[in-house]
């Protein structure tokens, strides 16, 4: 072993990832991509619930629902729990 | 435990900011991501997490990326329990020496099926005997699906997956799914329950019960996996409601080893007219596709035939309670 090679005393005692995965965008991933017919939506927030990247986000301080592109993996959950059928997968032009 | 019950709006949660963080690299669709964003809204204050290898703990922390708005760690495949026991030995230490300012810090050890029932089963079981307050997270997809879907015991009679391929001599897997949940209630536990995320509310209420026992819970929460069930990822939620309504997954929960039954399957214990067979529940899943041929209409009558058994004997153990 070298000298300037750390010892066991001197590295860290476990791996930390220093970084947040909100600067990772798994948005490109998608195909389809969910549009919203917002004279169908109730704002029952259930694609809030389902949605499992937390692409969907509520603003209580607007009072509506908003879509984060940049997270959306396009799996369509929400689209298929909508119980007003407000949101469609379409592919992007 | 608080007699208080937790009470929560859609907007409550909705406005809560995730702890679990967006930029996970779960598969798209994948059930148990979003059954845990909900269930990290469900916390009460400073919480740690200590995950199992599996699907989640890798989605979580690929470097140097971290999904995590808490302390998380990890270490092995084999011991989120016994992790859970060391970091609450660490925090009972440093309080004494005054080092801990908070007035309780919640744990929560999260493993999926394969960390649960096959490998961290004797960690569990140990942390569980010497009483340590956490609260054990369990979901289940039924495989080792980030490995490349192999079998574990939580997969389910039938299903094909790469280790119990379905051919001409066998129709997927042979063996039964273990119960772990009557497992875990035989050490006599003050909380178990299951549930599953279609349901978030009666979720993330077992959930907040779960952190707020003082000593261990166990909560076991039914997760599709898309990739390894070989569904459509858009009805990972349908699959959800499907698995209670089927009454292949009921849900309830055990309070001091008192079964109770939970809304949506005491509702189809009440209107047995309302249970689905369990047909409707395996079809559109690509690893159950092979029961659906002539050659194996026995394979999916045993399984209708087993989870009636199954359901019966709920019943039965819910009266007793």
């Amino acid at each position: 072993m070298s000298s300037k090679e750390k010892t066991w005393k001197e590295i860290s005692i476990a791996g930390v990832p220093p970084k947040s995965s909100i600067g990772f965008m798994t948005g490109d991933w998608k195909t389809y991509m969910p549009v919203r017919d917002l004279e169908k939506c109730t704002t029952c927030l259930t694609c809030v619930m389902f949605c499992p990247e937390g692409a969907i986000k509520w603003r209580p301080e607007m009072g509506k629902i908003e879509f984060d592109f940049s997270f959306c993996k396009g799996c369509g959950i929400c689209a298929n729990e909508c119980p007003t059928k407000a949101i469609t997968m379409k592919m992007p032009e | 435990m608080t007699t208080q019950e937790w009470k929560f709006t859609a907007k409550d949660i909705a406005s809560k900011p995730d702890l679990f963080l967006s930029g996970h690299r779960a598969c798209a669709g994948c059930g148990p991501a979003a059954a845990l964003r909900l269930i990290m809204k469900a916390t009460r204050g400073p919480t740690i997490v200590t995950q199992a290898t599996g699907c989640m703990e890798i989605v979580g922390s690929i470097y140097p990326y971290s999904s995590w708005a808490v302390p998380w760690l990890h270490t092995a495949f084999e011991n989120a329990a016994a992790n859970a026991s060391g970091i609450d030995a660490a925090l009972k230490a440093m309080r004494k020496k005054g080092k801990v300012k908070q007035e309780h810090i919640d744990i929560i050890a999260i493993a999926g099926d394969g960390g649960t029932y096959d490998i961290g089963l004797q960690a569990l079981s140990g942390a569980v005997e010497r009483g340590h307050d956490f609260l054990f997270v369990l979901y289940d997809n039924e495989g080792y699906m980030n490995t490349g879907i192999q079998r574990s015991s939580s997969t389910p009679i039938g299903a094909a997956t790469t280790t119990t391929p379905a051919g001409s001599v066998n129709p997927g897997k042979l063996e039964k799914k273990k119960p772990i949940t009557e497992i875990m209630l035989a050490h006599e536990m003050e909380y178990v329950a299951t549930a599953t995320p279609y349901y978030w509310k009666d979720m993330m209420t077992k959930a907040r019960k779960g952190l707020e026992v003082e000593g261990p819970a166990f909560l076991h929460v039914f997760a599709p996996c898309p990739r390894g069930w070989r569904s459509e990822p858009a009805k990972t939620m349908e699959y959800s409601k499907l698995s209670v309504e089927s009454c292949v997954f009921p849900i309830w929960e055990a309070v001091n080893g008192k079964r109770q039954l939970s809304t949506p399957s005491k509702l189809i214990a009440l209107a047995p007219q309302k249970k689905k067979p369990v047909k409707a529940y395996l079809e559109g899943q690509g690893r159950f596709r092979h029961l659906f041929t002539p050659q194996n209409q026995h394979v999916l009558d045993g399984i209708q035939l087993a989870t009636d058994e199954r359901w019966q004997r709920l019943l039965q153990k819910c009266e007793s309670a």
